[in-house]
């Protein structure tokens, strides 16, 4: 059987790649302790020594959209070409080539449809930067292959937030009964509040530290059963407007699993949102 | 009106760099030609199989041919997609950051609960 070997949810910050990458006066003031940051959570998947990556995230509009919009899709191909032009030109995100494992894949699909998820799913399959900012953070040498799980976070009518509860619970019960000897780490990003396109947007801070206050220990304690308390999709929209990626944060603390508390925790306070990494062992980081 | 046009003119516009200098330089020759020539189509048929009767309402085909942002947040176009398409065009002409902030400026007067953008 295939074991889950660590959990990780973070924000997709697509500054980061820039911001790290640039020298001399075109580097930011914050981009240091940025990237000691970074490099500090991506040890967390490094001491896991992971297989395989299903990697949860959401599409921007690049390749899905309102003419035909899935809830939940799983990618299955052999490979994913990643970042769109229009990633290219406000970001400078490279294109990028990541192997697919398609058998997880298959797996995923038939199993989670029995288990109750009519899951969608895309045999050519472009990745955007909900997906490849990981990779670049955690694992820049994009060297595992993946499963894609995208979520529509973003077309509203939305799946309501203990839906993606649900289908957390259930990616992890799939890949701890997968007849692979694989060890697999699942990553997904989302987001805290955000507002995009608003009047709030691009401010000091993210729209409502005291949400993201609220949000980070709900992650950090692994309380679903508050956080679904408080959390609906017409609240959502308080925070920011974009703010129900949070949505995946959420899918991710299904993943973890209920009173389960994160085995790391950091944040960042950057301009117009608060990044956030959390890793969880669920066998407690034996390797 | 057609928030789902309104939203197909921005996600067809923003993700061709051809398209997106042709709005920037003259937004209503563009859109006059988007939709003449646009709206109908269906993203994943050929042109055979377009469709015949999406069409903007006078408001909308003037948000857009003036690139009134914040008429378009009202309106209920996507606001990821206004974003996207609108610092695509004239980031370039603020310093760092400067674009986000002005378009935040004049969305000022918006308050919650937001238009809906369900389509």
């Amino acid at each position: 059987m295939a074991e889950l070997v660590a959990v990780i949810a973070s924000t997709h910050h697509p500054f980061y790649y820039r911001a790290s990458t640039a020298t001399g006066e075109d580097r930011p003031p914050f981009a240091d302790e940025w990237v000691r940051k970074v490099e500090a959570f991506r040890e967390t998947l490094t001491k896991a020594r992971p297989d395989v990556l299903v990697m949860v995230g959401s599409d921007h509009f690049h390749q899905l959209w309102l003419d035909n919009m899935p809830q939940f899709l799983v990618g299955k191909a052999p490979f994913y070409d990643a970042n769109f032009y229009n990633e290219e030109r406000e970001f400078g995100l490279p294109r990028m080539l990541l192997t697919g494992q398609e058998d997880l894949s298959a797996y995923v699909l038939r199993e989670g449809l029995d288990a109750g998820f009519d899951l969608a799913f895309s045999n050519e399959l472009r990745i955007d930067h909900s997906i490849t900012c990981p990779i670049i953070t955690l694992r820049p040498q994009n060297d595992l292959p993946i499963v894609p799980i995208y979520t529509n976070i973003f077309a509203p009518p939305l799946p309501q937030p203990k839906r993606f509860v649900q289908l957390g619970r259930t990616i992890r019960q799939l890949i701890e009964s997968w007849p692979e000897n694989k060890r697999v780490a699942v990553i997904g990003t989302g987001h805290l509040s955000l507002e995009l396109g608003g009047p709030r947007q691009f401010g000091p801070t993210g729209p409502d530290p005291q949400f993201d206050r609220k949000a980070v220990e709900w992650i950090a304690s692994g309380d679903i059963e508050g956080c679904l308390a408080e959390v609906t999709l017409d609240s959502l929209h308080l925070p920011g407007n974009a703010t129900h990626g949070f949505m995946d944060f959420m899918l991710m603390m299904g993943v973890a699993g209920e009173g389960r508390k994160a085995d790391y925790v950091d944040t960042y306070d950057l301009f117009h949102t608060m990044e956030a990494y959390f890793t969880w062992y669920p066998n407690g980081g034996r390797s | 009106m057609s928030k789902y046009l309104l939203n197909k003119f921005l996600f067809t516009v923003d993700r061709d760099p051809d398209l997106v200098e042709r709005y920037r330089e003259d937004p209503r020759a563009t859109v006059t030609m988007w939709e003449d020539t646009y709206a109908n189509r269906i993203l994943n048929c050929t042109d055979g199989e377009s469709s015949t009767w999406l069409r903007f309402d006078d408001v909308e085909r003037e948000a857009l041919a003036t690139h009134d942002y914040p008429a378009l947040f009202e309106l209920g176009a996507h606001p990821f997609l206004t974003l996207t398409l609108f610092i695509a065009m004239f980031e370039r002409d603020h310093e760092p950051l400067g674009f986000q902030t002005e378009y935040a400026r004049r969305l000022g007067h918006m308050t919650l609960p937001y238009p809906d953008i369900a389509t």
